[in-house]
Protein backbone atom coordinates (compact mmCIF):
# COMPACT_ATOMS: atom_id res chain seq x y z
CA UNK A 1 0.00 0.00 0.00
CA UNK A 2 1.86 3.46 -0.86
CA UNK A 3 0.44 6.29 -2.57
CA UNK A 4 2.05 9.33 -1.97
CA UNK A 5 1.49 11.42 -5.39
CA UNK A 6 -0.41 14.70 -5.88
CA UNK A 7 -1.53 13.98 -9.33
CA UNK A 8 -1.87 11.65 -11.69
CA UNK A 9 -0.77 12.37 -14.66
CA UNK A 10 0.50 9.24 -16.49
CA UNK A 11 0.70 5.52 -16.18
CA UNK A 12 4.52 5.55 -17.02
CA UNK A 13 5.93 7.05 -13.88
CA UNK A 14 3.97 4.76 -11.31
CA UNK A 15 5.49 1.68 -9.61
CA UNK A 16 3.81 -1.56 -9.77
CA UNK A 17 2.85 -1.17 -5.99
CA UNK A 18 1.04 1.94 -6.91
CA UNK A 19 -0.69 0.36 -9.36
CA UNK A 20 -1.91 -2.07 -7.31
CA UNK A 21 -2.70 0.41 -4.83
CA UNK A 22 -5.34 1.83 -7.29
CA UNK A 23 -6.65 -1.61 -7.92
CA UNK A 24 -6.98 -2.73 -4.15
CA UNK A 25 -8.53 0.67 -3.75
CA UNK A 26 -11.01 0.65 -6.44
CA UNK A 27 -12.31 -2.68 -4.87
CA UNK A 28 -13.45 -1.32 -2.34
CA UNK A 29 -15.39 1.46 -3.75
CA UNK A 30 -16.77 -0.69 -6.68
CA UNK A 31 -18.94 -2.35 -2.81
CA UNK A 32 -20.14 1.17 -2.27
CA UNK A 33 -21.28 1.80 -5.65
CA UNK A 34 -23.25 -1.35 -5.38
CA UNK A 35 -24.94 -0.13 -1.70
CA UNK A 36 -28.59 1.49 -1.12
CA UNK A 37 -26.51 4.68 -0.66
CA UNK A 38 -24.03 5.50 -3.25
CA UNK A 39 -21.96 8.10 -1.41
CA UNK A 40 -19.44 8.79 0.93
CA UNK A 41 -18.33 11.84 2.50
CA UNK A 42 -14.29 11.80 1.06
CA UNK A 43 -14.15 14.74 -0.81
CA UNK A 44 -16.89 16.67 0.81
CA UNK A 45 -16.13 20.46 0.62
CA UNK A 46 -13.66 19.73 -2.21
CA UNK A 47 -14.15 21.24 -5.50
CA UNK A 48 -13.79 19.74 -8.40
CA UNK A 49 -13.45 21.48 -11.96
CA UNK A 50 -13.72 18.91 -15.31
CA UNK A 51 -11.99 20.90 -18.01
CA UNK A 52 -12.41 19.13 -21.25
CA UNK A 53 -10.92 20.24 -24.05
CA UNK A 54 -11.69 17.98 -27.09
CA UNK A 55 -15.12 16.18 -26.87
CA UNK A 56 -15.63 13.33 -24.57
CA UNK A 57 -19.01 12.05 -22.94
CA UNK A 58 -18.39 8.70 -21.29
CA UNK A 59 -15.18 9.69 -19.20
CA UNK A 60 -16.64 13.03 -17.98
CA UNK A 61 -19.98 11.22 -17.08
CA UNK A 62 -17.95 8.66 -15.59
CA UNK A 63 -15.89 11.24 -13.49
CA UNK A 64 -18.49 13.61 -12.67
CA UNK A 65 -20.60 10.74 -10.74
CA UNK A 66 -16.96 9.31 -9.20
CA UNK A 67 -16.45 13.04 -7.76
CA UNK A 68 -20.53 13.28 -6.56
CA UNK A 69 -20.46 9.84 -4.89
CA UNK A 70 -16.97 11.11 -2.98
CA UNK A 71 -19.18 14.14 -2.40
CA UNK A 72 -17.29 16.76 -3.93
CA UNK A 73 -18.96 20.30 -5.40
CA UNK A 74 -18.13 19.90 -9.36
CA UNK A 75 -18.11 21.99 -12.35
CA UNK A 76 -18.02 21.01 -16.10
CA UNK A 77 -16.25 23.09 -18.46
CA UNK A 78 -16.67 21.99 -22.06
CA UNK A 79 -15.01 24.05 -25.00
CA UNK A 80 -17.94 24.64 -26.63
CA UNK A 81 -18.85 27.10 -24.12
CA UNK A 82 -15.52 28.62 -23.00
CA UNK A 83 -12.91 31.40 -23.34
CA UNK A 84 -11.12 29.01 -25.39
CA UNK A 85 -13.19 30.50 -28.60
CA UNK A 86 -12.27 33.76 -27.59
CA UNK A 87 -8.55 32.38 -27.74
CA UNK A 88 -7.63 32.15 -23.90
CA UNK A 89 -4.85 29.82 -23.00
CA UNK A 90 -4.55 26.76 -21.28
CA UNK A 91 -2.37 28.55 -18.92
CA UNK A 92 -5.00 31.31 -17.78
CA UNK A 93 -8.11 29.48 -18.04
CA UNK A 94 -6.49 27.17 -15.68
CA UNK A 95 -5.13 29.32 -13.50
CA UNK A 96 -8.70 31.91 -13.77
CA UNK A 97 -10.21 28.27 -12.05
CA UNK A 98 -7.62 27.98 -9.11
CA UNK A 99 -8.20 31.58 -8.46
CA UNK A 100 -11.87 29.58 -8.00
CA UNK A 101 -10.05 28.01 -5.10
CA UNK A 102 -10.52 24.53 -7.28
CA UNK A 103 -9.03 21.74 -5.00
CA UNK A 104 -8.58 19.37 -8.72
CA UNK A 105 -8.67 19.95 -12.25
CA UNK A 106 -9.69 16.49 -14.11
CA UNK A 107 -8.25 17.64 -17.99
CA UNK A 108 -8.73 16.28 -21.16
CA UNK A 109 -6.57 17.63 -23.66
CA UNK A 110 -5.49 17.10 -27.51
CA UNK A 111 -2.24 17.98 -26.41
CA UNK A 112 0.01 15.58 -25.36
CA UNK A 113 1.38 16.59 -22.10
CA UNK A 114 -0.97 19.16 -21.11
CA UNK A 115 -2.00 17.68 -17.65
CA UNK A 116 1.53 18.07 -17.12
CA UNK A 117 1.94 21.88 -17.65
CA UNK A 118 -1.06 22.30 -15.82
CA UNK A 119 0.41 20.41 -12.40
CA UNK A 120 3.59 22.64 -13.12
CA UNK A 121 1.95 25.83 -13.22
CA UNK A 122 -0.74 24.99 -10.55
CA UNK A 123 -0.85 24.17 -7.37
CA UNK A 124 -4.27 22.06 -7.42
CA UNK A 125 -4.39 18.35 -8.00
CA UNK A 126 -4.80 17.56 -11.78
CA UNK A 127 -6.08 14.33 -13.12
CA UNK A 128 -4.75 13.27 -16.78
CA UNK A 129 -8.67 12.48 -18.12
CA UNK A 130 -6.29 11.77 -21.90
CA UNK A 131 -4.13 14.05 -23.51
CA UNK A 132 -3.45 13.67 -27.28
CA UNK A 133 -2.07 10.24 -28.17
CA UNK A 134 0.16 10.03 -25.03
CA UNK A 135 -1.41 9.03 -22.00
CA UNK A 136 -5.13 7.83 -20.64
CA UNK A 137 -4.27 6.26 -17.01
CA UNK A 138 -7.24 6.10 -15.79
CA UNK A 139 -8.79 3.96 -18.98
CA UNK A 140 -5.88 1.93 -18.49
CA UNK A 141 -6.18 1.21 -14.50
CA UNK A 142 -9.63 0.58 -15.32
CA UNK A 143 -8.73 -2.03 -17.99
CA UNK A 144 -6.17 -3.26 -15.56
CA UNK A 145 -8.96 -3.82 -12.95
CA UNK A 146 -11.65 -5.77 -15.41
CA UNK A 147 -9.18 -8.30 -16.61
CA UNK A 148 -7.64 -8.60 -12.66
CA UNK A 149 -11.28 -8.78 -11.74
CA UNK A 150 -11.79 -12.17 -14.31
CA UNK A 151 -9.01 -13.74 -14.39
CA UNK A 152 -7.38 -13.32 -10.83
CA UNK A 153 -3.56 -11.88 -11.90
CA UNK A 154 -2.47 -9.65 -14.81
CA UNK A 155 1.16 -11.48 -14.42
CA UNK A 156 1.79 -13.91 -16.81
CA UNK A 157 -1.49 -13.00 -18.77
CA UNK A 158 -1.62 -12.68 -22.34
CA UNK A 159 -3.27 -9.61 -23.99
CA UNK A 160 -3.65 -8.50 -27.22
CA UNK A 161 -4.61 -5.31 -28.24
CA UNK A 162 -5.63 -5.01 -31.72
CA UNK A 163 -6.64 -1.90 -34.07
CA UNK A 164 -5.09 1.49 -34.36
CA UNK A 165 -2.22 1.48 -31.93
CA UNK A 166 -0.19 4.74 -33.00
CA UNK A 167 -2.66 7.26 -32.42
CA UNK A 168 -4.09 5.62 -28.92
CA UNK A 169 -3.32 6.95 -25.86
CA UNK A 170 -5.32 3.85 -24.60
CA UNK A 171 -3.03 1.65 -25.86
CA UNK A 172 0.47 3.70 -24.73
CA UNK A 173 -1.15 3.61 -21.03
CA UNK A 174 -2.82 -0.04 -21.32
CA UNK A 175 0.93 -1.07 -22.12
CA UNK A 176 2.71 0.84 -19.41
CA UNK A 177 0.66 -0.81 -17.05
CA UNK A 178 0.48 -4.10 -18.26
CA UNK A 179 3.90 -4.37 -18.74
CA UNK A 180 4.68 -3.59 -15.23
CA UNK A 181 2.33 -6.15 -13.69
CA UNK A 182 4.07 -8.91 -15.56
CA UNK A 183 1.47 -9.59 -18.85
CA UNK A 184 2.43 -10.40 -21.80
CA UNK A 185 1.60 -7.54 -24.59
CA UNK A 186 0.95 -8.09 -28.07
CA UNK A 187 0.09 -5.48 -30.71
CA UNK A 188 -1.39 -5.88 -34.30
CA UNK A 189 -3.65 -3.91 -36.67
CA UNK A 190 -2.42 -2.61 -39.97
CA UNK A 191 1.35 -1.76 -40.49
CA UNK A 192 0.53 1.90 -40.38
CA UNK A 193 -0.78 2.01 -37.33
CA UNK A 194 1.41 -0.56 -35.93
CA UNK A 195 5.05 0.21 -36.29
CA UNK A 196 7.90 -1.75 -35.02
CA UNK A 197 8.87 0.96 -32.70
CA UNK A 198 6.72 -0.05 -29.83
CA UNK A 199 8.77 -2.88 -29.44
CA UNK A 200 10.87 -0.63 -27.54
CA UNK A 201 7.96 -0.40 -24.76
CA UNK A 202 8.46 -4.55 -24.62
CA UNK A 203 5.77 -5.66 -27.30
CA UNK A 204 5.27 -8.16 -29.47
CA UNK A 205 4.61 -6.99 -32.81
CA UNK A 206 2.20 -8.97 -35.47
CA UNK A 207 0.46 -8.26 -38.67
CA UNK A 208 -1.42 -11.41 -38.39
CA UNK A 209 -5.21 -11.21 -36.69
CA UNK A 210 -5.30 -15.02 -36.29
CA UNK A 211 -1.76 -15.52 -34.57
CA UNK A 212 -1.76 -12.40 -32.36
CA UNK A 213 -5.46 -13.41 -30.58
CA UNK A 214 -4.66 -17.17 -31.19
CA UNK A 215 -3.09 -17.50 -27.31
CA UNK A 216 -4.31 -14.39 -26.41
CA UNK A 217 -6.75 -14.39 -22.45
CA UNK A 218 -7.71 -10.55 -23.41
CA UNK A 219 -8.59 -9.44 -26.72
CA UNK A 220 -8.38 -5.31 -26.50
CA UNK A 221 -10.06 -3.90 -29.39
CA UNK A 222 -9.51 -0.17 -29.88
CA UNK A 223 -11.52 2.19 -31.89
CA UNK A 224 -9.98 3.40 -35.46
CA UNK A 225 -9.55 7.05 -34.29
CA UNK A 226 -10.53 8.93 -37.59
CA UNK A 227 -10.27 12.30 -36.02
CA UNK A 228 -6.25 11.89 -35.45
CA UNK A 229 -5.31 10.69 -38.18
CA UNK A 230 -4.13 13.10 -40.48
CA UNK A 231 -4.33 11.25 -43.37
CA UNK A 232 -5.97 7.80 -44.61
CA UNK A 233 -3.55 4.95 -43.06
CA UNK A 234 -5.38 2.55 -44.66
CA UNK A 235 -7.57 2.13 -48.08
CA UNK A 236 -11.14 1.63 -46.60
CA UNK A 237 -12.85 0.57 -43.62
CA UNK A 238 -14.08 -2.02 -46.11
CA UNK A 239 -10.98 -3.30 -46.39
CA UNK A 240 -10.13 -3.10 -42.68
CA UNK A 241 -13.17 -5.04 -41.55
CA UNK A 242 -12.20 -8.55 -43.17
CA UNK A 243 -8.32 -7.90 -42.41
CA UNK A 244 -8.47 -7.04 -38.97
CA UNK A 245 -11.92 -7.21 -37.75
CA UNK A 246 -13.18 -9.16 -34.67
CA UNK A 247 -15.91 -11.49 -36.30
CA UNK A 248 -17.15 -15.13 -35.21
CA UNK A 249 -14.87 -17.29 -37.11
CA UNK A 250 -11.97 -15.16 -36.27
CA UNK A 251 -13.17 -15.55 -32.52
CA UNK A 252 -13.50 -19.16 -32.68
CA UNK A 253 -9.96 -19.82 -33.22
CA UNK A 254 -8.68 -18.06 -30.08
CA UNK A 255 -8.92 -20.06 -26.97
CA UNK A 256 -12.51 -20.44 -25.10
CA UNK A 257 -12.19 -18.60 -22.36
CA UNK A 258 -10.61 -15.59 -23.96
CA UNK A 259 -12.65 -12.49 -23.14
CA UNK A 260 -12.86 -9.29 -25.14
CA UNK A 261 -12.66 -5.54 -24.27
CA UNK A 262 -13.35 -2.05 -25.97
CA UNK A 263 -12.89 1.31 -24.47
CA UNK A 264 -15.61 2.16 -26.21
CA UNK A 265 -17.11 4.09 -28.22
CA UNK A 266 -17.44 1.14 -30.37
CA UNK A 267 -18.04 1.14 -34.08
CA UNK A 268 -20.37 -1.94 -34.42
CA UNK A 269 -19.45 -4.12 -37.80
CA UNK A 270 -16.02 -2.41 -37.97
CA UNK A 271 -13.56 -3.12 -35.01
CA UNK A 272 -16.06 -5.90 -33.98
CA UNK A 273 -18.84 -8.00 -35.01
CA UNK A 274 -22.46 -6.84 -33.19
CA UNK A 275 -22.99 -9.95 -32.00
CA UNK A 276 -19.71 -10.65 -30.39
CA UNK A 277 -19.79 -6.55 -28.88
CA UNK A 278 -23.18 -8.26 -27.30
CA UNK A 279 -21.93 -11.57 -26.27
CA UNK A 280 -21.09 -12.83 -22.80
CA UNK A 281 -17.30 -12.73 -24.00
CA UNK A 282 -17.77 -9.01 -23.68
CA UNK A 283 -16.19 -7.21 -21.10
CA UNK A 284 -17.31 -3.75 -22.29
CA UNK A 285 -20.48 -2.99 -19.85
CA UNK A 286 -18.10 -3.84 -16.78
CA UNK A 287 -15.84 -1.68 -17.96
CA UNK A 288 -18.06 1.35 -17.55
CA UNK A 289 -18.75 -0.05 -14.13
CA UNK A 290 -15.34 -0.40 -13.03
CA UNK A 291 -14.29 2.61 -14.09
CA UNK A 292 -16.62 4.64 -12.09
CA UNK A 293 -14.88 2.42 -9.14
CA UNK A 294 -11.69 2.95 -10.43
CA UNK A 295 -12.01 7.13 -10.57
CA UNK A 296 -13.51 7.34 -7.04
CA UNK A 297 -9.99 5.46 -6.24
CA UNK A 298 -8.13 7.85 -8.24
CA UNK A 299 -9.25 11.25 -6.87
CA UNK A 300 -9.53 9.58 -3.27
CA UNK A 301 -5.99 8.62 -3.28
CA UNK A 302 -4.86 11.53 -4.36
CA UNK A 303 -6.47 14.16 -2.41
CA UNK A 304 -4.44 11.95 0.55
CA UNK A 305 -1.39 12.10 -1.85
CA UNK A 306 -0.93 15.61 -1.06
CA UNK A 307 -0.28 15.77 2.74
CA UNK A 308 2.23 15.05 5.25
CA UNK A 309 2.81 11.00 5.52
CA UNK A 310 1.77 10.92 9.26
CA UNK A 311 0.02 8.06 10.73
CA UNK A 312 -3.10 8.33 12.06
CA UNK A 313 -3.11 7.69 16.09
CA UNK A 314 -4.95 4.32 17.56
CA UNK B 1 14.54 3.19 20.95
CA UNK B 2 11.23 3.01 22.58
CA UNK B 3 10.78 0.99 25.35
CA UNK B 4 7.54 -0.57 25.67
CA UNK B 5 5.44 -2.90 28.30
CA UNK B 6 2.94 -5.95 28.03
CA UNK B 7 0.31 -4.47 29.60
CA UNK B 8 -2.60 -6.92 28.76
CA UNK B 9 -1.12 -10.89 27.78
CA UNK B 10 -3.33 -13.59 25.81
CA UNK B 11 -4.97 -14.95 29.02
CA UNK B 12 -5.92 -11.34 30.46
CA UNK B 13 -7.26 -10.12 26.84
CA UNK B 14 -9.42 -13.04 26.40
CA UNK B 15 -10.88 -12.31 30.05
CA UNK B 16 -11.30 -8.86 29.08
CA UNK B 17 -13.51 -10.49 26.04
CA UNK B 18 -15.51 -12.56 28.06
CA UNK B 19 -16.52 -10.08 30.55
CA UNK B 20 -17.33 -7.42 27.97
CA UNK B 21 -19.48 -10.24 26.62
CA UNK B 22 -21.38 -10.57 30.13
CA UNK B 23 -21.67 -6.58 30.12
CA UNK B 24 -23.23 -6.86 26.43
CA UNK B 25 -25.60 -9.34 27.57
CA UNK B 26 -26.93 -7.88 30.57
CA UNK B 27 -27.03 -4.07 28.84
CA UNK B 28 -29.31 -5.65 25.79
CA UNK B 29 -32.39 -8.05 26.48
CA UNK B 30 -33.12 -8.73 23.10
CA UNK B 31 -30.49 -10.80 21.94
CA UNK B 32 -32.20 -10.78 18.69
CA UNK B 33 -31.63 -7.26 18.05
CA UNK B 34 -27.95 -7.54 18.79
CA UNK B 35 -25.39 -7.14 16.23
CA UNK B 36 -21.75 -6.53 16.08
CA UNK B 37 -19.85 -4.34 13.52
CA UNK B 38 -15.78 -4.88 13.90
CA UNK B 39 -14.01 -1.82 12.92
CA UNK B 40 -10.93 -2.74 10.77
CA UNK B 41 -7.76 -3.73 11.25
CA UNK B 42 -8.00 -5.20 14.93
CA UNK B 43 -12.16 -4.35 15.79
CA UNK B 44 -13.32 -7.08 12.52
CA UNK B 45 -11.19 -9.81 14.32
CA UNK B 46 -12.34 -9.00 17.86
CA UNK B 47 -16.01 -8.32 16.87
CA UNK B 48 -15.79 -12.13 15.44
CA UNK B 49 -14.08 -13.09 18.60
CA UNK B 50 -16.97 -11.58 20.71
CA UNK B 51 -20.01 -12.97 18.31
CA UNK B 52 -18.68 -16.16 19.48
CA UNK B 53 -18.85 -15.78 23.03
CA UNK B 54 -22.26 -13.99 22.70
CA UNK B 55 -23.69 -16.64 20.54
CA UNK B 56 -22.35 -19.53 22.89
CA UNK B 57 -24.02 -17.17 26.01
CA UNK B 58 -27.28 -16.32 23.58
CA UNK B 59 -27.29 -19.82 22.30
CA UNK B 60 -28.00 -18.51 18.76
CA UNK B 61 -25.90 -16.73 16.10
CA UNK B 62 -24.93 -13.18 16.58
CA UNK B 63 -24.30 -11.32 13.09
CA UNK B 64 -20.81 -9.80 13.00
CA UNK B 65 -19.80 -7.53 10.02
CA UNK B 66 -17.10 -5.17 9.04
CA UNK B 67 -17.37 -1.73 9.23
CA UNK B 68 -14.35 0.42 7.27
CA UNK B 69 -14.16 4.28 8.36
CA UNK B 70 -11.26 5.62 5.56
CA UNK B 71 -13.99 6.95 3.36
CA UNK B 72 -15.45 8.78 6.29
CA UNK B 73 -12.77 10.37 7.99
CA UNK B 74 -12.44 13.67 8.67
CA UNK B 75 -8.33 13.77 7.85
CA UNK B 76 -8.25 12.84 4.49
CA UNK B 77 -6.53 15.41 2.96
CA UNK B 78 -4.19 15.75 6.05
CA UNK B 79 -2.10 12.31 5.28
CA UNK B 80 -1.24 9.35 2.99
CA UNK B 81 -4.68 8.03 2.23
CA UNK B 82 -5.47 5.45 3.93
CA UNK B 83 -5.42 1.80 3.04
CA UNK B 84 -9.23 1.22 2.34
CA UNK B 85 -10.48 -2.27 3.80
CA UNK B 86 -13.87 -3.94 2.48
CA UNK B 87 -17.11 -3.28 4.24
CA UNK B 88 -18.88 -6.53 5.00
CA UNK B 89 -21.86 -5.60 6.54
CA UNK B 90 -24.16 -8.80 5.45
CA UNK B 91 -27.25 -7.81 7.47
CA UNK B 92 -29.88 -4.65 8.20
CA UNK B 93 -28.90 -2.75 10.32
CA UNK B 94 -32.49 -0.84 10.96
CA UNK B 95 -34.05 -1.50 14.45
CA UNK B 96 -30.63 -2.92 15.25
CA UNK B 97 -28.65 -2.24 18.43
CA UNK B 98 -25.22 -2.29 16.77
CA UNK B 99 -22.30 -2.19 18.84
CA UNK B 100 -19.06 -1.03 17.03
CA UNK B 101 -15.76 -3.18 18.34
CA UNK B 102 -12.63 -1.69 17.93
CA UNK B 103 -8.91 -2.20 19.85
CA UNK B 104 -8.52 1.26 21.07
CA UNK B 105 -10.27 4.21 21.97
CA UNK B 106 -8.15 7.42 21.30
CA UNK B 107 -9.24 10.66 19.83
CA UNK B 108 -13.05 9.66 19.30
CA UNK B 109 -12.71 10.31 15.28
CA UNK B 110 -12.79 7.13 14.22
CA UNK B 111 -15.81 6.19 16.54
CA UNK B 112 -17.46 9.27 14.75
CA UNK B 113 -16.62 8.20 11.35
CA UNK B 114 -17.92 4.70 12.02
CA UNK B 115 -21.21 6.01 12.70
CA UNK B 116 -21.35 8.36 9.81
CA UNK B 117 -20.32 5.39 7.88
CA UNK B 118 -23.34 3.03 9.89
CA UNK B 119 -25.77 6.05 9.03
CA UNK B 120 -25.24 4.70 5.13
CA UNK B 121 -26.59 1.11 5.71
CA UNK B 122 -29.39 1.84 7.46
CA UNK B 123 -31.11 3.23 11.05
CA UNK B 124 -29.93 1.53 13.98
CA UNK B 125 -31.82 1.56 16.75
CA UNK B 126 -29.11 2.10 18.57
CA UNK B 127 -25.53 2.31 18.22
CA UNK B 128 -23.23 1.06 20.89
CA UNK B 129 -19.25 0.94 21.47
CA UNK B 130 -16.92 -1.85 22.63
CA UNK B 131 -13.17 -1.26 22.71
CA UNK B 132 -10.66 -3.30 24.80
CA UNK B 133 -8.77 -0.19 25.66
CA UNK B 134 -9.58 3.30 26.14
CA UNK B 135 -6.28 5.41 26.48
CA UNK B 136 -7.86 8.75 26.92
CA UNK B 137 -7.21 12.12 25.20
CA UNK B 138 -10.54 12.49 23.38
CA UNK B 139 -11.21 15.38 20.99
CA UNK B 140 -15.28 14.65 20.38
CA UNK B 141 -17.77 13.79 23.03
CA UNK B 142 -18.22 10.07 22.91
CA UNK B 143 -17.73 7.57 25.44
CA UNK B 144 -17.12 3.89 25.41
CA UNK B 145 -20.08 1.37 26.27
CA UNK B 146 -17.88 -1.47 27.43
CA UNK B 147 -14.08 -1.26 28.11
CA UNK B 148 -11.45 -3.96 28.31
CA UNK B 149 -9.11 -1.94 30.37
CA UNK B 150 -8.62 2.33 30.92
CA UNK B 151 -5.23 2.98 30.31
CA UNK B 152 -4.09 6.84 30.60
CA UNK B 153 -1.62 7.54 28.36
CA UNK B 154 1.01 10.28 27.69
CA UNK B 155 1.25 12.21 23.96
CA UNK B 156 4.14 10.34 23.76
CA UNK B 157 2.94 6.48 24.15
CA UNK B 158 1.68 4.54 21.93
CA UNK B 159 -1.08 1.28 22.46
CA UNK B 160 -0.04 -1.39 19.85
CA UNK B 161 -2.95 -4.26 20.30
CA UNK B 162 -1.12 -7.46 18.58
CA UNK B 163 -4.04 -10.41 17.77
CA UNK B 164 -3.39 -13.91 16.77
CA UNK B 165 -5.20 -13.41 13.65
CA UNK B 166 -2.69 -10.43 12.50
CA UNK B 167 0.06 -10.78 14.39
CA UNK B 168 0.40 -14.41 15.54
CA UNK B 169 -0.01 -12.97 19.12
CA UNK B 170 -2.55 -11.92 21.58
CA UNK B 171 -1.20 -9.10 23.60
CA UNK B 172 -1.64 -5.48 23.94
CA UNK B 173 1.81 -3.20 24.24
CA UNK B 174 2.18 0.36 25.54
CA UNK B 175 5.18 1.70 23.97
CA UNK B 176 6.84 4.60 25.23
CA UNK B 177 8.48 6.89 22.41
CA UNK B 178 12.36 8.55 24.02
Amino acid sequence: MTWARKHLLDIESLTPDEIVTVLDTARAFKAVGERAIKKVPALRGKTVINLFVEPSTRTRISFELAEQRLSADVINFSTEASSFKKGETLKDTARNLEALNADFIVIRHSASGAPHFLARVLDVHVINAGDGAHEHPTQALLDVFTIREHKGKIAGLNITILGDILYSRVARSNIWALRKLGATVTLCGPATLVPKTFEQMGCRVTYDVDEAIRDADIINLLRIQHERQRKTMFPSINEYIPLFGLNRARLAKAKPDALIMHPGPINRGVEIDSDIADSSRSLVLEQVTNGLAVRMAVLFLVNGGNGPQEVAGN
Amino acid sequence: MAESNVILDAAAMQRALTRIAHEIVERNENSAEVVLAGIPVGGDHLARRLGKILSEIWSQPVPVGILDVAMHRDDLDRRAAPKIHPTVIPFDVTGKTVVLVDDVLFSGRTTRAAMDALNDFGRPKKIQLAVVIDRGHRELPIKADFVGKNVPTADNEKIRVRLVENDGVDEVVLERLK
